[in-house]
């Protein structure tokens, strides 16, 4: 009774901090429709610059005056990147807008180690409550008290904000309909600015105020933000009194999950969040939101199969790549291998999300299926390499089926975050099912057979692996059924009103998709010749968006271009220098501002601008192997951007 | 030999507050109906929920003696009902053809298909449609960038595709031009009339209504408070009432006015 007594407590003292976190992340969702990735990276910078603020200013007053610094230096730093960043994306699909500020939480990530080194740092503990007090003959951190009465202090706070002063009126107006507020005569630019600062002010402090409970480290940012993406969700998005009860429903989940079933702890909040996903969509306490911006993947120049010649190009382009084990060495061509496994997992990506309009935030998950089932079959059943190779796909599309049924009944940011939690639920099995996954310690000695055992070989099985299933995906999308797909995507209301159903075709797609990404799994597990969960990780996941949308999400050939020059940057950075991530969220952030379109999408576009310069009649502008974007949707399309509709409130 | 449409006592409230009220009416092959009301009379409820998007709390739908109430939008298209939207929904992403032969694949079955090139099919078909509506021109063109009379053109040959018996129209002319509205309407009757295909449709101009509906009905706050031909209609004095010092009266009156004219001067139906 005593233990269960304390992990309440603690669970509660944690909760205080992820909603903090969360809050901030809601109240910015709330008002600027953005899904601020980059909110981790703030938590994490509030308790690094607290560290070093606390060196300097020591005592009761430096102690806590240095927390609140610490909070409004990174506020100042997050209303300076809202500026400079976020201001030329609001109008961007929701997805740039989470991949822009992903590319930002990689910087960070990399800064923090330039900064501060990469050793965890041990703050002060807080003048005056170092001590514990003695609850029910348990020893109660006083501090832990401290943190469980401000949390609830700190939602009234926010609540008298919103409602009592002018400032939190508009923003709950803002929040409920944008262009209103806009055409009020509010200078809209300078309200989101606050909010966006006033949510990172609460994401540092939240931060800030971890360094006397834990050591501050370089796992902080990416483990808050999936824990307040949760908190986020199950409480619906832009809900303070959600994020609230949430965050201590999650941290009570954690508190007792490692108590009472230790062996699925991890998966514990993940399963609630998709179990609240599906019952409750909107979240416990958020409401309907309303329609995407701009759904992804919208081309306005229509799409077409290849012609004739561009086949015959195709062609050679894959005989090209068949003769590289000719001058090759045999690094270079293990390499090679992994960016035509990566190629087929960014273009099933691709046809899940550009044309099914889907961006799915855990598709890695099936990679990792696919590379698993074919372990499973291999250790457990002892098959052959190529029977593997058949059969992983079929744990991935298993799972595809049953994550897909669920998923394809929400859309947008909820269909994002689903696949999410789903995949870090099936990441979560093959890191705790120790005994069959091998746990963290993975499933090792999987060498391809011996016709395939030198990489030349290995390189020519992925290319004929790899190349039919891009050609099926390619042909998939110029079906009927790939139609029924964009139309799904293009207009639901149209779409069900000439008799298609559009949760079947979704889910179909879901499946493909899935199927298509387990290949590649199987692939990358005789590669590798070894499996670890971490390969279905978020991070592999985050990489298949990055690539779609390098190459061009509004493209047909995007993926595949973009998967081998993110893959090769990311490996060559790798080898290059220590601070790859840097240069990599730098990249990321340029491409989402400058190259919202990709590489063959601006590509494209120049291409058309050269030929109207030329005076080209509308055919040849056409004609485009890829046929792809011109200007974002937004705007242009008859259902503008409408955020009229309530989305979720920042109602306390 | 059954109606067309049939409708019996639909109802639908939305948290306590009736939207439509017990309203029954038919609707026979080749007939173009009108349903006019003032905002919030009851017409997009009634709309949703004849093609299936809004499910009703009480009452029938018959389409062609088949039970359709309840059914899902796509079950509804299947039993022969073409639709187009107030505000247009059309695929943006496609050219003007593949948005008719999604449409046609669709009635065909075949868009479960994984395999073959789907720009090839139906489109003859789709074409000939796209003549029908005045839209061959347009055919290789974005729908996306088409203008708004184009998008609704666009939708009527979507809404032909499957062969309906039956066309729902919410406000097929709003935001056209004057010229367009009258084009596009009679271009609809002449279809019906020609293929024995049932309009139901709403509209606003009270001109469109009296020049093309062979029957009206009138909804307010949920109820049906009037039906029959346009001219019996418009001297209702019930429905006078409720138009007080909206277009109907004007336009009535309007209406009259060029129809007294036009016994020495020009047929009204001549300014287009």
């Amino acid at each position: 009774m005593q233990l269960v007594f304390v992990q309440f407590m603690t669970g509660l003292a944690s909760a205080a901090s992820l909603f903090l976190v969360a809050s901030g992340l809601s109240i910015i969702f709330g008002v600027t429709r953005i899904v601020n990735f980059a909110h981790g990276a703030f938590y994490m910078l509030g308790a690094y610059v607290a560290y070093t603020l606390t060196d300097r200013f020591t005592g009761a007053f430096g102690f806590w005056f240095a927390l609140l610094a610490a909070a409004a230096i990174v506020a100042i730093v997050g209303c300076l990147l809202e500026m400079t960043l976020l201001r030329r994306i609001y109008q961007a699909p929701e997805l740039f807008q989470l991949l822009a500020t992903f590319g930002v939480t990689l910087m960070v990530q990399d800064l923090v180690l330039l900064i501060w080194g990469p050793e965890d740092l041990v703050g002060p503990r807080a003048p005056g409550l170092a001590g514990a007090v003695e609850i029910f003959g348990k020893r109660i951190p006083s501090y832990d008290l401290f943190l469980i009465a401000l949390g609830p202090l700190v939602l009234a706070g926010l609540w008298l904000l919103f409602h009592r002063t002018r400032w939190g009126v508009l923003v709950r107006a803002a929040t409920l309909d944008r262009s209103m507020v806009a055409a009020l005569g509010i200078n809209q630019k300078w309200l989101f600015t606050g909010v966006f600062g006033l949510g990172v002010f609460l994401a540092a402090l939240g931060g800030a105020l971890q360094i006397p409970r834990d050591a501050v480290n370089h796992g902080m940012d990416l483990r808050i933000i999936v824990e307040a993406f949760v908190v986020v969700v199950i409480g619906g998005l832009g809900s303070t009194t959600g994020a609230f009860v949430a965050a201590i429903l999650v941290s009570q989940l954690n508190a007792f999950g490692i108590l009472v079933l230790p062996k699925i702890s991890l998966v514990l909040v993940f399963l609630v969040m998709a179990v609240v996903l599906v019952v409750r969509p909107w979240g416990l306490f958020g409401t309907r939101p309303p329609p995407a911006q701009a759904s992804i993947g919208m081309a306005v120049r229509p799409w077409r199969p290849l012609a004739p010649g561009e086949i015959a190009v195709a062609a050679a382009v894959v005989a090209a790549v068949a003769l590289m084990p000719l001058w090759l060495g045999h690094y270079a061509l293990t390499v090679a291998s992994e960016i035509l496994i990566f190629v087929l997992f960014a273009a099933s990506l691709h046809l899940l999300m550009s044309v099914g309009g889907l961006a799915s935030f855990g598709h890695a998950a099936y990679f990792g299926l696919g590379a698993y089932g074919a372990a499973f079959v291999v250790k457990a059943a002892g098959l052959p390499m190529l029977a593997a190779i058949a059969a992983g796909p079929l744990l991935a599309a298993l799972g595809a089926a049953v994550v897909g049924w669920f998923a394809v009944s929400l859309s947008g940011v909820y269909f994002a975050m689903l696949t999410l939690a789903f995949s870090q639920i099936v990441w979560s099995i093959a890191f705790q099912w120790v005994d069959v996954t091998g746990g963290d310690n993975g499933i090792l000695g999987l060498w391809p057979d011996a016709f395939a055992a030198s990489p030349a070989a290995f390189f020519w099985l992925t290319l004929a692996v790899v190349t039919p299933a891009l050609v099926w995906l390619h042909m998939v999308i110029f079906s009927p059924f790939g139609y029924a797909l964009r139309a799904v995507r293009d207009s639901e209301l149209r779409a069900e009103a000439i008799g298609i159903d559009r949760r079947r075709v979704q889910w179909i797609a879901f499946v493909i998709a899935g199927t298509a990404a387990g290949l590649g799994g199987a692939l990358f597990a005789f590669l590798k010749g070894s499996i670890f969960p971490d390969v279905m990780a978020i991070p592999t996941s985050v990489d298949g968006l990055v690539m779609v949308l390098l190459g061009g999400v509004e493209t047909v050939l995007g993926p595949i271009v973009g998967a081998v020059v993110f893959k090769a940057l990311a490996m060559w950075l790798i080898s290059q220098t220590d601070y790859s991530k840097l240069v990599l969220g730098a990249v990321v952030v340029a491409l989402v501002v400058a190259f919202p379109k990709g590489i063959v999408g601006t590509l494209a576009d120049w291409r058309d601008r050269l030929t109207a310069r030329r005076g080209a009649g509308p055919s040849d502008a056409e004609a485009s192997a890829d046929a792809t974007a011109a200007e974002p949707p937004a705007g242009t399309m008859a259902p503008a951007p409408s955020p009229a509709t309530v989305a979720g409130r920042t109602r306390p | 030999m059954t109606r067309l449409l049939d409708v019996e006592n639909l109802a639908k409230s939305y948290a306590g507050l009736a939207a439509v009220r017990h309203v029954s009416f038919g609707l026979d092959r080749g007939e173009i109906l009108a349903m006019i009301g003032p905002n919030g009379a009851g017409k997009s409820t009634c709309f949703n929920m004849l093609n299936g998007q809004i499910r009703p709390d009480a009452g029938r739908i018959r389409i062609d003696g088949v039970d359709t109430t309840s059914l899902p939008p796509r079950a509804v298209w299947r039993k022969g009902v073409g639709r187009t939207f107030q505000i247009t929904a059309t695929f943006g992403s496609m050219t003007v053809r593949e948005n008719v032969q999604v449409a046609l694949m669709s009635h065909g079955g075949a868009l479960g298909r994984w395999f073959g090139r789907a720009d090839t099919r139906g489109r003859d078909e789709a074409d000939r449609l796209l003549a029908l509506v005045g839209m061959a021109a347009d055919a290789d063109r974005a729908a996306a960038e088409l203008a708004y009379g184009d998008l609704k053109r666009l939708e009527l040959a979507v809404a032909l595709a499957n062969r309906p018996k039956l066309l729902l129209m919410d406000e097929p002319t709003a935001g056209m031009a004057p010229r367009e509205r009258v084009g596009l309407m009679r271009l609809t009757a002449e279809i019906a009339r020609a293929e024995g295909i049932g309009v139901l449709f709403t509209e606003h101009d009270m001109d469109v209504v009296f020049e093309h509906a062979d029957r009206m009905m009138v909804l307010s706050r949920g109820l049906l408070i009037a039906e029959g031909p346009p001219e019996t209609v418009r001297r209702d004095p019930e429905v006078r009432a409720i138009y007080l010092g909206e277009g109907l009266v004007y336009d009535a009156r309007h209406q009259e006015a060029r129809a007294d004219a036009s016994t020495s001067g020009p047929q009204p139906e001549a300014r287009a």
